[in-house]
Order: structure tokens, then C-alpha cells, then sequence
């Protein structure tokens, strides 16, 4: 969102990244399952700076009717950010830039959902930036994939996401704000662990095609690491044995 | 074009039984992307345009280049947008209206490869750092449809924007001034090419036609530059891709774009 003044240094002599982490080492992750009362299923994810608050509906009637498919059920995802969640005030409008991340997050999330066996019905996904640091895509739908799990909704497999990215002609794992506005490339990744499928990948920025493959290999094994925090979440609530 | 009927299902049976055998249902090879066609300087009035043909697929661009206050944050940089819209004349379900979802994310991610290609130097369209800088705006129209609008809207873009010249201004009592009668070249650095690719069944096609594109399970879109780097890239679709798919890919978008790139460079030439 607008270049920065490329002052700060992103990695220096030690390969320390801006924020302290080394090439390889993602930002803190926390997620919860549920938390919310009225929705079917929850979570909320925080993704170093990024707070996320996840909640589903459904299966549930279609409105308007139009849109109800007798074959199978639908997915419908609003990935919005709140005005206060950026620096300068974000008009509340849904922006263009609002309306594809919705878009992709709907299609990385469908091959993971049984739909099929809801014909006629809704599965509403609406995921609230509460606070933006970079990297809310992939954070919202690692979110979302947990949200979908707790609302008990049949699914072949989680979608863990996180982006891989070139700063200082670098190949690293889990780009924030900085190294994403000052840095070389951002590949936000989705991919379901247990069907070895990608199902969310984009791009910005030059990579030369050793690069590339590199930047893919690092992606994926970074999103076997939030699979791991995900499936953690979900025991936690579940099965955990805390005594509240 | 969401509408999904009873004969479409029927096309997509053939569309697979056809792949099983390694063939598509218009004769192509699974990596020839459709005939282009480039006809560049079609709209006199704007400082570049092209018509481009992809197959069946019609679009045609205009560049419009004229000077505009600055991004706050980016006084010292020029501007430059790309558009895409789908005229109602390119399809019977296409309606007026504000754009869906599909026609943001398809004006997006031509906009975004062309961009983050830098095809166009924009720290060169400075009028006056911080007050005045020279916008060049790309729009789109999609005037006929037959499937894979991403890369015919980006081949239309690219070569509007190689035909382009500028007009000249200058900063003169705080305003920017046209200079009568003189044109320079818009600073290009480099020629972006998109490729997309769609993925039916395990088959991965290049440059999918209508029916290819409603058949299909997930697509993916990559943009190489002059130097063989990838640049952008937007997977969709309501399918997923291996991790050696994606390489594959990656590998099939520069080849496949450095043809077309000839092609571009042909057009240019051939407009001057």
C-alpha cells in the first residue's frame, strides 16, 4: 500500500531479518478455536501483529434464493477489514482490494469442503480484520479453515496458509508489513497438508525460476508448521483437559 | 458466465474424454495458446491502443497519458493503472452495472502484472517532485468473449502501452504546461507476458477457450518479464495444484511466453 522510504535495513550481516527473526522462522502464531457464541464455529488467530476474528454459519437457507445451487451447497466468504485495523482510517466500504482477497479465500477453502453434501444450502465464512500487519490473507484463512472445522462441517483437509517472499535478494518465510511494502517478492501460499494440493498461491514481485520453485518449497513447508498449530487449536477446545 | 447447465456438462465429459488421449477439442496441442492477433494504433484518439484477438476473444485498449497530482507517499513516482471491464455486447449473460467479483479480480491481476513486471519506469514521469506527475492509464474493454480474458486483457495492455508516445509537459508558473507538438517514448523497461493456464481433470492446457474455461477445476496465471524472471501470479478456481504442478507451470508460462513476447515485439514494430 504505497512504497515506504527503503531506509530500514531488512536483513543485516548476521542474516537477521527487521524484526529479529532469522530467514526461516515464522512470526508468534496463536490460534483459538470457538470463542464466539452465536456463530455455528470460530476462531481467532494471531498472526505476530495481525488479529483476526473468524466466524461461520451453516449450512443454513440460501438468501436470496437465487443462488442456491440444488446440486450442491454454496460457500460465501467476506474477508473485511475494520477502519481502525491500519494506520490512516479505512473507509468501512468493502474495497476492490477486499473483494478479490474474499475471492480467493472462497476458492482456497472449497476443495477442502464437502459441500456437495449439503445440496441447496449456505456455508457463510466472515472473517473480521481486527488489526492489519501484513499478511492477512494467509492468516485469515488458516483462521478460517479452523473456524470451519469447529462449526463441525465436513472437510477433507485444513488449508494452513503463509507467505513466503525475497527481501535482500533472500528467500524467507512468513514476510510482515515491512519486508512486504521494502522487499522483493510476496508469494502468499494455501495448502492442505494431507492432499499435497496448493490452493492458494499469488504473487508480487520479480523471481528468477530458481527462486521461484525455492520460494514454493519454503511456502509449503511453512504451512506444515501452521497445519501443526491449527490441528493444535482444535485439540485444545476439544480434547484439551484444562480445568475450566 | 457462472451459469452452469446440462450442456455444459456434456462438454465437459467430451472435453476430458478428448484430454485422455492428449488432445483438446479445438485441435491444439495441451501448450499452444490460441492465434494472436495485434492490430496496434486502432483508436487514433488515445496515445496508444491495441485490438487484440485471442482466438474468439476480443479486446481492445486504450492508453490514456496526461498529468495528475501524485500519491501522497510517492511524490516522486508517476502513476500507472490498468483497467478491464466486460461490455455487455461480449457475452448474452454479461449485464450493466457495477463489476462482480470475477471482472475486479480480472482487472486486478493484469494490473498487477504489468506493475510488478515495472514495464513502465514511473520514477521517469515526473513533472514536478511532490506536485505534478504524468498518469498512464490503460483501460480494457472486453468486446467479445471466448474464455481466458486475463491474458488477452494483458496482451492488449502491454502492446496499447508499446504503442504509446507521450505528450510533453512542462512545469511553468506552477502548473504543467503541454509542450505544442512534441512526443516522447513512454519509458518501458521490459515486456510483461501473462500465461494462464487451466487444470481439468489432472491436465494442465494452456490459453483455455470458452468452453475449456468453463469446464475446467482451477486455473493459474504467471507473468514473466523480458528476462525469463516470474513476476506475478494468481492461482483460482476451486481446485488445488501439487507443489510440482506449480513448478511445472512456472516452467510452461516462460516458455510459452517468450513466443508471444516475439509477437508483442512484432506489433510494436510494425505499428512505427
Amino acid at each position: 500500500m504505497g512504497g515506504r522510504e527503503a531506509t530500514m535495513v531488512l536483513m543485516d550481516e548476521n542474516g537477521k531479518r527487521c524484526d529479529g527473526r532469522t530467514v526461516d522462522e515464522p512470526r508468534r502464531i496463536m490460534i483459538k478455536a470457538g470463542g464466539l457464541k452465536n456463530a455455528d464455529g470460530s476462531s481467532y488467530i494471531e498472526f505476530g501483529d495481525n488479529k483476526i476474528l473468524v466466524g461461520v454459519f451453516g449450512p443454513r437457507d440460501v438468501h436470496p434464493k437465487h443462488m442456491s445451487d440444488t446440486d450442491t451447497g454454496i460457500l460465501r466468504v467476506r474477508y473485511h477489514m475494520e477502519p481502525f485495523s491500519v494506520g490512516e482510517r479505512k473507509n468501512p466500504a468493502p474495497s476492490r482490494r477486499e473483494i478479490e482477497i474474499s475471492k480467493v479465500i472462497k476458492e482456497a477453502l472449497e476443495p477442502a469442503v464437502m459441500l456437495e453434501k449439503f445440496p441447496r444450502t449456505a456455508v457463510d465464512v466472515f472473517i473480521e480484520v481486527l488489526q492489519a500487519d501484513g499478511g492477512t490473507r494467509c492468516a485469515a484463512l488458516t483462521a478460517a479453515s479452523v473456524a470451519l472445522a469447529d462449526a463441525g462441517i465436513p472437510m477433507r483437509d485444513m488449508v494452513a496458509a503463509i507467505a513466503a517472499g525475497k527481501v535482500a535478494d533472500t528467500v524467507i518465510l512468513d514476510v510482515n508489513n515491512e519486508e512486504d511494502q521494502a522487499g522483493q517478492a510476496d508469494m502468499p501460499i494455501g495448502y492442505m497438508p494431507n492432499l499435497e494440493k496448493i490452493t492458494l498461491l499469488q504473487l508480487d514481485g520479480v523471481l528468477t525460476p530458481e527462486e521461484y520453485k525455492k520460494c514454493v518449497q519454503v511456502g509449503v513447508d511453512g504451512c506444515k508448521l501452521v497445519y501443526e498449530l491449527q490441528k493444535k487449536a482444535l485439540n485444545d477446545k476439544y480434547f484439551g483437559n484444562k480445568g475450566d | 458466465m457462472a451459469s452452469h447447465t446440462v450442456i455444459d456438462e456434456l462438454k465437459r465429459n467430451q472435453i476430458l474424454e478428448l484430454l485422455e488421449q492428449g488432445k483438446r477439442v479445438d485441435g491444439r496441442s495441451l501448450d499452444e495458446p490460441r492465434e494472436v492477433s495485434i492490430e496496434t494504433n486502432a483508436i487514433p484518439k488515445a496515445n496508444g491502443s491495441a485490438r487484440v484477438r485471442l482466438g474468439d476473444t476480443e479486446v481492445v485498449c486504450g492508453v490514456k497519458i496526461q498529468p495528475d497530482r501524485p500519491f501522497p507517499d510517492t511524490g516522486d513516482k508517476g502513476l500507472f493503472i490498468c483497467t478491464a471491464e466486460l461490455l455487455p455486447l461480449s457475452h448474452p449473460t454479461v449485464e450493466t452495472g457495477p463489476p462482480g467479483p470475477e471482472v475486479i479480480e480480472l482487472a486486478r491481476v493484469v494490473d498487477r502484472g504489468i506493475r510488478e513486471s515495472h514495464m513502465i519506469d514511473v520514477s521517469q514521469l515526473v513533472i514536478e517532485k511532490d506536485k505534478s506527475v504524468i498518469g498512464v492509464f490503460a483501460d480494457n474493454v472486453v468486446v467479445d468473449y471466448d474464455g481466458n480474458l486475463f491474458d488477452a486483457c494483458s496482451y492488449a495492455a502491454t502492446a496499447a502501452l508499446l504503442s504509446s508516445k507521450s505528450p510533453k509537459w512542462n512545469w511553468v508558473d506552477d502548473a504543467p504546461t503541454l509542450v505544442e507538438g512534441e512526443e516522447v517514448d513512454v519509458p518501458i523497461t521490459t515486456i510483461p507476458v501473462s500465461v494462464t493456464m487451466a487444470k481439468i481433470g489432472k491436465h494442465i492446457i494452456v490459453d483455455p477457450n470458452g468452453d475449456e474455461w468453463a469446464s475446467m477445476d482451477a486455473r493459474i496465471t504467471i507473468t514473466s518479464d523480458s528476462n525469463g524472471n516470474i513476476c506475478a501470479l494468481q492461482k483460482g478456481g476451486d481446485d488445488g495444484f501439487t507443489q510440482d504442478e506449480i513448478v511445472q507451470c512456472g516452467e510452461i508460462s516462460v516458455r510459452v511466453g517468450a513466443k508471444i513476447r516475439e509477437k508483442l515485439k512484432e506489433a510494436q514494430q510494425g505499428g512505427q
